[in-house]
């Protein structure tokens, strides 16, 4: 059951599809407000943001991530050619594990993040946010690998929060409790094969889970029938917007411009500039953008994006951020109310030198009440570690709670 | 109807008798988009303006006539996104009663049935485009970073001067230095980029982002509209810049309608130049613009009226002026040499159509949202190219390369309700068939070759004709003044292109002669329905007389 | 035995190799030269391509090799000698009324006196704006955009260069060096066969007809030579065995038969070079005179490049459109209207600008050209080491003829070759029966011979987007590739084809500038 199928030509009239699982969101979305996401609706949210982001933090929560973006890659020179792809190193991502990526342009700018799955030997998955393919098979010159997209071949859940390991052992799914971050699981499902990777975009315990677009509805079912008694809920993007930015994850178009996507060349970002150096790794030989980061490493970059911890209840979006001084030196790129940390939080890309962790400064809120608007210079002080980090996220064997 | 009701949609012809002894401060020659807009701006600085034109009514290729009925048509110029929006402004063109409607999509309708549509939606466009390629509908997204790049250069420059690079005055260098600031700004490798998107053919540089025959043809088309090269002629690139550069309401690279027609535009702008107390003298051309003593006097009308000035803007092409309008004796034999070497070559024709109902293209049957964009007729760039090698031949192209529009799908003032009128610019056709002037019989059968195309592709569509205009280049020249029947007055090359436009050392909207000006569409930067060069050349002008600045400059765009 | 560290190999053995080779010597490095084939030259090579009949298998004429390399390399010390110099034209015309072109006179073919005169300030100006060229031939072309003191320096001195041309050239100069052959033409002359005579010089070896922009810069890239067109005596191959003497001279080992199969990397920079037969040969810098798709996609390979490059390198625009054809000749053929002493003369097969442009039509669909255009030479009738007394050799080079040809060449092959003998016979009656050999070489059989990609005579297409600090591609127009101590001296670089002999100087240059970092 593909979503889009191009053989009637009926395509354009559909502004969005539905995704596998829509005959089961639709009902639930008391809103009935839906974005876009891609090719797909997505539901901002289904009743309340504030409600489903609490169910991630306290029991658990579905989002539905078939909308990502996907690639399969395989053949003889698979490892090669992500490791010439991405800057860290690949052959460190042993099968059945997933890695965290940046991918550069060659002049060392990110023109994307997203994870490598190690399905089996030379043979990977790689999700994005953005679509790749003219990059991806552009870096296919000169390597044995076959490269092809599978965003609408494969449904994905997301299933975050505490309770979610005991959802799906609830489920049926024998011994995932066993299964270790950023690791991989095969199970059998409904006559169909299952696949689950302890991964997520929440910063909490959590999986997402990976099944051909036929059993899409069948899963739903079966996994609200076993989160039923673990306070399962769907959840929509804003509620995610929210857990993002407490985990201290970046997102593309928000924290930082893809690359191909930037008309201004200087608004694009190294991974030096996103905080992300650690997946930088010049021990082996030869990366997309390695010279420039190389050079870069040497000379300094210009941006840091950096996590601020802001006073006062006011939410910064969009704030311009000063030093004590008010010297303007950047802007908050995501930000929002953190109800874990009960504080402002938000992420910022500040100019070089500004960012070190612990220094002060300032944030320039605007907010209104009843239609009036208000300004606020609210201290802020940047922060090394993440909003919210509980140990369960790493715990293995999961909890159940 | 109201009055400004029957403005958009009737031409109102225009004409005064203007006082014979008075001397004007400045007479414009012209009243083209371009002409129109200088005469308003230097009226609106208070000079006394006398614009003349030859027709008996005003617009020249920016123009909406009835030619059967109740139709309007749009029967040269059909669109409208170059049209600089600090003129629109500045000059109040909204008060005027002009109104620029955006157009959503466009088909590419290939032979087997198959087609290339792009629509308003990003998405749904992108998803076109992967049904036909998914590389290709990812590599768009590089391809229109790319080129909005270069846009986003180019646009600094249009409301301003272009710098003589052989000069050594404070203005020039200091103009080159802005230029090369901005360059450098670019940084070093999207300045590879221009010189490579600036030198190359359409055809080579979209081979490097796409990979679908259609997907390739469909974008090509832009690189060759208004020229007289092929989509494999190298400096075809930068024609398709100078057709995404444009915008409507800031949504860069999007089309529009003016609103009754492109005549609309005239209409305005010659109201704004009449409210500023400008004088518009139509029905009689140019006889001559008199010179003496190497300083311009006026001008002497074709009916033998005599007009004085002591500045005399040309809005006709740079070979019109000078080889037709002007004393050979006035001018330097050098500079008529280079006059006559300038290249403008016609390429295009038109055809305008009433039809008693909406075609039927078989292949957007089931599809009728994109019959309101435009329309294209063609599977490859080998097929465009074969197209041009017939005007190499001298002859109109077999299978042409056509731009079709249906405006009336859009636009409720220009045909009755359920009926339409449907623009077709095509490509190619010479200014001479075999080197022989047209004949009645020649345009016939050019004719013949677009309807019989058009047909093949929507059948039935010979039977919905009920009036239809066939304009060669030739008509071009002889309705509208332009020289062989090029829609840009002048070739977009690079030997003629800013500093080289129109030619070396007269790129800065000065003549030979003292007084003497150029603002059409021959002069930096180019054709299409800008307006730049007309505000450019006032700016000039007003320079000049050390006039305050009263003329728009580029808006700044970060 | 060779110490590694300060050990050059290069690539391949034609004239750019050779040159770099010679320079890099005569600094004191040490030097290896590996040439797939046979013998040395590459393009600038004399083949017996029947037996007793020797021939300049690709470039034909001498017009481009830099004055300066002649000099400080000694060439005419190392045996280079001429068997003809300052070589007239002669544009041949059906009827037998040809045209003589000398310089800048005129002779023949009806001249008008208009012609005359604007032949001379066509010249005049040519070689004005050629001198332009010139300069900036023997330079490594500067980035634009970086501050670099070299870079900054390079570019004002061009453009100072430009300036003193004086306001008029500097403005017909800007005008005119992006635009097409055709136009410039037709506002400078009258005469049909004159004008598809000069055309040539914008098309020749190039994707481009008179009409296409570009044909210019051709034309003047081909004048930047400012020299006569000649012939070595012994044919082309005499440069490259004059090359190869000062190359062993100086201490360069040149081997034969020695094919590179792939570039060594140890980490992130070149280690040396490994033969065909396995042999591997170590060396800190590496430097390649074959084209720069076959340096970087088949020798180096793509994973040890960038994406970006990679994709770079395989848009090059490489795609020959050039034939050489051979014939061996029982006797001297007789041109209609021809003197025999004019036989020496290079001979031109096109009529008018048109017919030329016709030709191309062709090529741009990926078919043969029907009625193609044909640069002649029969160097034998000053040479008496290329054939036998009595016996000759005929020479032309012969456009449109794509690479990709639709038909494929296997098929094609046979009947191309006959038309162009047909075309001769046209324009020399009894030449059917003169022909005791024929061979032509297709783009294709350039590709395999000569082993350049594509089978483009100048690695890659000569234009202004691929020219410069454009040539191959950005990042590596400086002769040093985006990987460590390799290094590029073949004619894919600045300044392109054409028997220069520049970029072996300049890439030398540019690696001894490195080296003394």
């Amino acid at each position: 059951m593909k979503a889009i199928d191009y053989s009637n030509k009926t395509h354009y009239r559909t502004k969005a599809f539905h995704s596998p699982f829509y005959s089961r969101q639709e009902p639930m979305n008391q809103l009935k407000e839906w974005g876009r996401w891609s090719d797909y609706l997505s539901p901002h949210a289904y009743s309340c943001a504030s409600m489903e982001y609490f169910a991630c933090r306290n029991a658990c929560s579905v989002f539905d991530l078939t909308p990502m973006t996907k690639y399969h890659i395989s053949g003889k020179d698979a490892l090669a050619y992500l490791n010439r792809l991405v800057t860290r190193d690949v052959s460190k991502i042993k099968p059945g594990r997933v890695g965290y990526c940046v991918w550069c342009t060659d002049e060392g700018r990110v023109i994307d993040d997203g994870t490598i799955f190690h399905l089996s030997e030379n043979e990977y998955r790689m999700c994005s946010q953005e679509r790749h393919l003219d990059w991806l098979l552009t870096n296919t010159i000169g390597f044995d690998v076959s490269l092809t997209e599978e965003t609408h071949e494969v449904a994905a859940l997301a299933l975050q929060g505490p309770t979610s390991c005991a959802t799906l052992k609830q489920m049926g799914l024998e011994g995932v409790e066993n299964l270790k971050p950023f690791g991989i699981r095969y199970f059998s499902f409904e006559n169909t094969q299952l696949m689950v990777s302890r991964t997520g975009f929440t910063g909490d315990l959590g999986y997402e889970l990976w099944i051909d677009p036929d059993h899409a509805e069948v899963l739903w079912d079966r996994l609200f029938e076993a989160g039923h008694l673990h306070g399962i809920q769907a959840m929509g993007d804003e509620a995610l917007a929210m857990l993002r930015v407490e985990a201290g994850f970046i997102q593309a178009g928000h924290d930082f411009m893809p690359a191909h996507q930037t008309v201004r060349v200087s608004h694009t970002r190294s991974p030096y500039e996103l905080g992300l150096g650690w997946l930088v790794d010049f021990k082996k030989p030869n990366f997309n953008g390695r010279k420039a980061l190389l050079a870069e490493k040497e000379h300094g970059h210009r941006y840091n994006l950096v996590k601020l911890d802001i006073e006062g209840n006011k939410s910064a979006c969009d704030s311009y951020v000063f030093t004590k001084n008010k010297k303007l030196v950047g802007t908050v790129t995501s930000a929002t109310w953190s109800p874990s940390a009960k504080a402002s939080i938000a992420l910022a890309t500040l100019e070089a030198p500004f960012g070190r962790p612990g220094e002060e400064l300032l944030v320039e809120i605007y907010y209104q009440k009843e239609l009036k608007w208000s300004r606020v210079m609210a201290r802020a002080v940047v922060v090394s570690g993440v909003f919210f980090d509980p140990p369960r996220r790493r715990q293995t064997p999961a909890a159940d709670y | 109807m109201t009055r400004k009701q029957a403005r958009d949609i009737i031409q109102v012809q225009i004409y005064r008798e203007p006082n014979r002894v008075k001397k004007y401060d400045a007479i414009v020659v012209g009243a083209g988009h371009n002409g129109l807009t200088n005469a308003a701006f230097l009226a609106k600085a208070g000079l006394d303006v006398l614009l003349v034109e030859k027709n008996d009514y005003i617009g020249g290729a920016t123009v909406s006539l009835k030619k059967h009925k109740d139709w309007v048509y749009s029967n040269c110029s059909y669109v409208c996104s170059l049209l600089r929006p600090e003129v629109y402004r500045s000059l109040n063109l909204a008060k005027y009663g002009l109104q620029v409607v955006p157009y959503g999509g466009s088909a590419t309708i290939s032979q087997n049935g198959d087609y290339l549509g792009s629509y308003v939606d990003p998405d749904v466009s992108r998803r076109e485009m992967a049904r036909l390629s998914p590389r290709d509908a990812d590599a768009k997204v590089r391809f229109d970073r790319d080129i909005m790049r270069q846009c986003r250069f180019i646009r600094q420059f249009l409301l301003r001067t272009a710098p003589d690079p052989t000069s050594f005055k404070p203005r020039d260098l200091m103009e080159m230095f802005y230029m090369g600031k901005q360059l450098l700004n670019l940084g070093e490798d999207v300045i590879y980029d221009m010189m490579r998107l600036y030198t190359m053919s359409i055809s080579e540089y979209l081979d490097e982002y796409f990979e679908h025959p259609l997907i390739k043809a469909a974008k090509a088309g832009s690189g060759i509209i208004g020229s007289a090269m092929g989509v494999m002629s190298p400096g075809t690139a930068y024609v398709l810049l100078h057709h995404a550069m444009g915008d409507v309401d800031g949504t860069m690279g999007a089309w529009g309608f003016a609103r009754g027609g492109m005549g609309a535009i005239a209409q305005a702008m010659a109201d704004c130049f009449e409210d500023h107390g400008g004088e518009l003298l139509s029905g009689s051309g140019v006889e001559q613009i008199t010179v003496r003593g190497g300083k311009v006097t006026g001008v002497a009308l074709e009916n033998g009226n005599e007009y004085q000035a002591d500045v005399v803007v040309s809005n006709m092409t740079l070979p019109r002026t000078f080889l037709e309008c002007m004393d050979q004796n006035d001018l330097e034999p050098d500079f008529i040499r280079k006059v006559k070497n300038f290249k403008i070559r016609g390429s295009s024709g038109k055809l305008n159509f009433a039809l008693d109902g909406l075609p039927k293209f078989t292949a957007l049957e089931d599809n009728p949202e994109l019959i309101k964009g435009d329309l294209h007729l063609v599977d490859t760039v080998e097929r465009l190219e074969l197209a041009y090698d017939d005007w190499k031949n001298g002859s109109w192209s077999k299978d042409p390369y056509v731009d079709m529009l249906i405006p009336t799908l859009t636009d409720p003032t220009m045909a009755p309700p359920g009926k339409h009128f449907m623009s077709v610019f095509v490509q190619y056709v010479p200014p001479k068939v075999n080197g022989e002037d047209w004949t009645s019989d020649h345009r016939d059968q050019f004719g013949q070759t677009v309807i019989d195309k058009i047909e093949s592709y929507a059948p039935g569509f010979k039977d919905l004709i009920l009036h239809v205009e066939i304009r060669t280049p030739r008509d071009l020249e002889d309705d509208v003044g332009l020289t062989q029947g090029n829609i840009f007055q002048g070739e977009l090359t690079m030997d003629q292109l800013l500093f080289n436009r129109p030619i070396p050392g007269y790129a800065q909207y000065r003549g030979p002669a003292k007084g003497l000006y150029m603002c059409g569409s021959s002069n930096h930067p180019g054709g299409g329905v800008m307006a730049a060069p007309g505000a450019n050349a006032a700016r000039e002008i007003l320079r000049d007389m050390r006039k305050p600045k009263s003329v728009p400059e580029g808006w700044i765009d970060d | 035995m060779t110490r590694a560290n300060n050990h050059i190999v290069i690539i391949g053995g034609g004239h750019n190799g050779l040159v770099c080779a010679a320079y890099l010597a005569k600094a004191g490095k040490q030097v290896t030269v590996l040439e797939a084939a046979e013998q040395v030259g590459g393009l600038a090579v004399t083949q017996e391509f029947a037996p007793g009949f020797n021939v300049s298998a690709g470039a034909h004429l001498l017009f481009m090799l830099d004055k300066n390399i002649r000099k400080e390399l000694r060439l005419d010390s190392a045996g280079l000698s001429f068997s003809q110099q300052d070589m007239s034209t002669t544009a041949l015309a059906e009827d037998g009324n040809h045209l003589l072109i000398a310089g800048d006179s005129l002779q023949g073919a009806d001249i008008s006196n208009n012609d005359q005169v604007a032949m001379k300030e066509y010249q005049r100006f040519m070689k004005r704006f050629a001198g332009i060229f010139n300069r900036l031939n023997n330079r490594t072309p500067p980035r634009i955009g970086s501050k670099n003191r070299h870079d900054l320096l390079s570019l004002a001195k061009t453009a100072l260069q430009v300036r003193l041309l004086g306001k008029n050239d500097m403005r017909e100069f800007l005008r005119i060096a992006g635009i097409n052959i055709y136009d410039v033409l037709q506002e400078n002359f009258e005469s049909p066969l004159l004008k598809g005579a000069l055309s040539l010089d914008g098309v020749l070896g190039t994707n481009l007809g008179p009409r296409s922009n570009n044909s210019m810069f051709c034309a003047l890239h081909r004048f930047s030579g400012m020299q006569g067109m000649s012939v070595p005596r012994g044919g082309m191959g005499s440069v490259s065995k004059a090359l190869a003497n000062v190359a062993t001279n100086k201490g360069v080992t040149i081997r034969t038969s020695a094919t590179v199969s792939r570039i060594l990397m140890e980490g992130d920079r070149v280690s040396g070079v490994e033969l065909q037969d396995g042999e591997k040969i170590p060396a800190v810098t590496v430097v390649s005179s074959a084209d720069p798709k076959t340096t970087f996609l088949g020798l180096l390979g793509a994973r040890h490049m960038e994406a970006g490059f990679t994709r770079k390198i395989s848009n090059i625009r490489m795609r020959g459109n050039t034939a050489k054809l051979h014939l061996a000749l029982d006797g001297l053929p007789e041109f209609n209207g021809l003197e025999q002493t004019q036989l020496g003369d290079r001979l031109l097969i096109a009529p008018d600008m048109e017919y030329v442009e016709r030709a191309f039509n062709h090529a741009k669909y990926g078919e043969r050209s029907s009625k193609p255009v044909a640069e002649i030479t029969i160097p034998s009738l000053h040479d008496d080491s290329l054939a036998a007394p009595g016996k000759h050799v005929l020479s032309a080079i012969v456009q449109y003829a794509p690479y990709q040809l639709k038909a494929g060449w296997p098929a094609e092959k046979a009947t191309f070759t006959d038309q162009i003998i047909d075309l001769l016979a046209k324009y020399a009656p009894g030449i059917h029966s003169q022909i005791i050999h024929k061979e032509l070489l297709t783009p294709v059989d350039i590709e395999r011979e000569f082993r350049i990609s594509g089978g483009h005579w100048h690695h890659g297409e000569l234009a202004i987007d691929q020219f410069l600090m454009l040539r191959p591609v950005p990042h590596c127009a400086q002769y040093a590739s985006p990987v460590n101590g390799l290094f590029l001296c073949g004619a894919g670089s600045h300044p392109g084809g054409g028997v220069m002999g520049s970029a072996g100087r300049n890439a030398a240059n540019a690696i001894l500038a490195s080296q003394r970092l």
